[in-house]
């Protein structure tokens, strides 16, 4: 007796302990989410995992890194600007996946007279090997080759465009194929600086438009000069970062904008800017890329997120790291958010200061200045899935993307951008009535109607038969029922006819 | 049987005075001064008109193409849905009763509020095709279903001014000041309303402390 009650109890504990854990299980929370048409939240599987989480042991360095600022991917190098130590880091992964340390750049060689670095802030590096690393308290951007021999530096415009009374203190960059450095400096709100190939300054590109409404110029007119000057100005913004696509184009994100500009959509988080300076970036998805929708208080965390970062993938998808509350946002070549995970803290895919975040392949590397460690992401089976999906719609093979899309749907039957891509590619198909289908469930209305415009010329080209016998019979018969029954009436009571 | 009944019971007058909504809406001078002063109206027809006013606002949550009318369904509850229309209606009736009693006006409760469902009647005539209507456009055409159902609460409102005008024996003027004064007097009843709501919520909590107060002495 006394043993089954002792069974009979331990069952009632695991049966508690299971009931508390699967409600634990039920709760809304997630480390990946999409919002929906109605922008709720939608928790998702995770797309991406991590792999990885390098510190300064596993860079094969002795002693900590302090304040990182910023990395760098060509192919499977990685550089990593350890700034207050004044060096870069040279990482090399093997094909295992493994990193390890190639070198420690602390200083170049060559004919100039400042051969060490004082705060390098950010390096690229060219296809043919030429590394350009802002060195902004030497208030330069050095250009070396790949064996560190000095070739150019990069300094302060003598331009009249440029305050010459500011000290110039380049602060990011990124280069083209021709060897131009795009490059932001701090306290320089023109916009991005450019510089040709031999170092001549060719301008600024892409400044911010300055936005201001009409209660702002009545205040403005308004106050007494004093006033004005403790007033903000109506400058342009200064971007935090820049980012070289494979096409050229440069991704530009800034975290300094008011969230009510940033909410009505009067100024963008995330630019992609020609060779014009103007945005192109496309905006079609159901909310602004400008990160988080929803803007809630709570743990110290407030306001808009702050798109400290950028990094396209050759399928257009592009990555933006928001520092506010260190996630990642994914968006696609639409504008669409694709997904998005993190978080802050001290666990592994939780960030306390992210500050940069650059791809190599489909992995991402996170680079956290506060915890001095770069994570290491890799796209889960869902992830590479949503990949698969879109590289095959941009390839034009509509039919493999829509079945991608459909075992994407398996995964994660919540995900808007699966029904609407499995839409995109039965439209691309021809089989519009059953694209509409999926169109409606997520609310598409320009793709709905694309396939509905098909969808009824095809259903009149089928029934014109149908269609003129209901005109015929609706308006046709009616009219000569009534002329008969006139000539009748008139044949009737015509005096030809009267028979007596 | 049928002998016994009055002629505003009957089928046939049902009927008529249904139809003669139509001959309000195109003719509103005519037709509302008609509708009470020679009896051409019924309030069975007005009933009649309201419930497919509400059965309109409905299906159309349902039944319209998602390109003109997303609907939330989490947050749909049927009972608000329908009280989005009977209860301004009822807040206008009195409104309108109560101030133009004061002055001079000629129509009685009933009588206004028969006239106003009578002047609903474009809402569903307008609205029920106007669902299937959407389900066979484009966004490039959803112009064509913004206007025509704009149209449909513009000529109710007109009709609505018509018919306040006839029933009162009202200027054109005069129908106009005492419509925005009405819109006013509705915010009045809703102001009383939460008063009075809120009066009898802190009224019944006054007892039931002081029935808690006393089973606690008690004890």
């Amino acid at each position: 007796m006394r043993k089954t009650m002792k069974r009979l109890s331990v069952f009632l504990a695991c049966i508690v302990i299971g009931l508390s854990s699967s409600m634990v299980a039920n709760a809304e929370t997630g480390y990946t989410y999409n919002f929906d048409f109605w922008g709720d939240v939608q928790y998702s599987p995770d797309a991406y995992a991590v792999s990885d989480v390098l510190t300064a042991v596993d860079m094969g360095l002795t002693d900590r890194l302090s304040n990182p600022s910023s990395l760098f991917v060509l192919d499977n190098r990685v550089w990593l600007c350890d700034t207050n130590n004044n060096r870069i880091i040279e990482l090399e992964r093997d094909e295992e996946g493994k990193f390890h340390q190639n070198r420690v750049i602390t200083e170049i060689k060559g004919n100039v007279d400042v051969k060490t670095f004082s705060g390098p802030t950010d390096i690229a590096v060219s296809e043919d090997g030429y590394m350009f690393i802002c060195d902004k308290n030497n208030n330069r951007v050095v250009k070396v080759d790949e064996d560190l021999n000095y070739v150019l530096s990069f300094v302060k415009p003598t331009d009249t465009n440029f305050d010459q009374e500011a000290s110039f203190l380049p602060d990011k960059l990124c280069i083209d194929t021709a060897g131009r450095v795009f490059c932001i400096a701090t306290n320089v709100n023109k916009g991005v600086i450019k510089y040709e190939p031999d170092g001549a300054f060719a301008g600024f590109v892409g400044a911010t438009e300055v936005t201001y409404d009409f209660m702002d110029w009545l205040w403005k007119k308004l106050s007494t000069k004093e006033q004005r000057a403790q007033m903000e100005a109506f400058v342009p913004t200064e971007y935090e970062n820049v980012y070289m696509d494979y096409e050229g184009f440069i991704y530009a994100c800034t975290s300094k904008i008011s969230p009510n500009d940033l909410d009505a959509g009067k100024a963008d988080a995330i630019r992609r800017l020609n060779m014009m300076g103007s945005n192109i970036l496309i905006k079609n998805g159901n909310w602004y890329p400008l990160g988080d929708i929803h803007w809630d208080e709570g743990g110290g965390y407030e306001g808009p997120s702050q798109i400290i970062d950028i990094t396209a993938m050759d399928n257009d998808v592009y990555f933006a790291l928001d520092k506010n509350r260190g996630r990642v946002f994914a968006y696609d070549d639409q504008g669409n958010l694709v997904y998005a995970f993190g978080g802050p803290g001290n666990q592994d895919g939780y960030f306390r200061k992210p500050v940069s975040i650059e791809h190599m392949g489909h992995d991402l590397l996170v680079l956290d200045s506060l915890d001095n460690s770069i994570t290491v992401f890799r796209p889960t089976e869902f992830g590479e899935l949503v990949f698969r999906a879109i590289e095959q719609f941009q390839d034009g093979k509509y039919a493999e993307s829509g079945d991608t899309w459909q075992e994407v749907i398996r995964l994660n039957g919540n995900y808007d951008l699966a029904y609407i891509g499995v839409g995109r590619a039965l439209l691309r198909q021809e089989r519009y009535g059953e694209a509409m289908e999926y169109f409606e469930l997520k609310y598409d209305e320009d793709n709905y109607s694309k396939a509905y415009k098909q969808y009824r010329k095809e259903w009149v080209e089928d029934n014109i038969v149908m269609v003129l016998i209901v005109l015929f019979a609706v308006i046709i018969v009616p009219m000569s029922i009534g002329k008969i029954k006139k000539i009748k009436h008139e044949i009737d009571t015509d005096e030809f006819f009267k028979t007596e | 049987m049928l002998a016994s009944l009055k002629k505003k019971e009957t089928y046939e007058n049902y009927w008529k005075s249904l139809k003669f909504s139509l001959y309000c809406m195109t003719h509103p001078m005519d037709g509302y001064w008609d509708l009470t002063h020679e009896k051409r109206g019924s309030i069975a027809a007005a009933n009649t008109i309201l419930f497919l006013t509400v059965l309109a606002r409905l299906l159309k949550l349902q039944y319209t193409s998602f390109i003109f009318c997303r609907v939330y369904w989490e947050d749909v509850n049927i009972f608000l849905e329908i009280a989005t229309v009977l209860f301004p209606l009822a807040l206008w009736c009195v409104g309108n009763w109560a101030l133009t009693t004061l002055f001079e006006g000629k129509g009685r409760m009933s009588q206004i509020y028969m006239a106003t469902c009578y002047a609903l009647v474009p809402y569903p005539l307008i609205q029920f095709p106007l669902i299937i209507f959407s389900n066979v456009v484009t966004v490039d055409e959803a112009e064509f279903y913004s206007i025509v159902s704009a149209a449909s609460l513009v000529i109710a409102v007109l009709l609505i001014l018509a018919a306040m005008m006839q029933i009162h024996e009202y200027k054109m003027g005069k129908t106009i000041f005492f419509a925005l004064a009405t819109l006013f007097a509705m915010l009045v009843e809703v102001f009383i309303l939460l008063l009075f709501f809120s009066m009898i919520g802190q009224g019944i909590s006054y007892f039931i402390s002081m029935g808690r107060e006393i089973i606690f002495r008690v004890q």
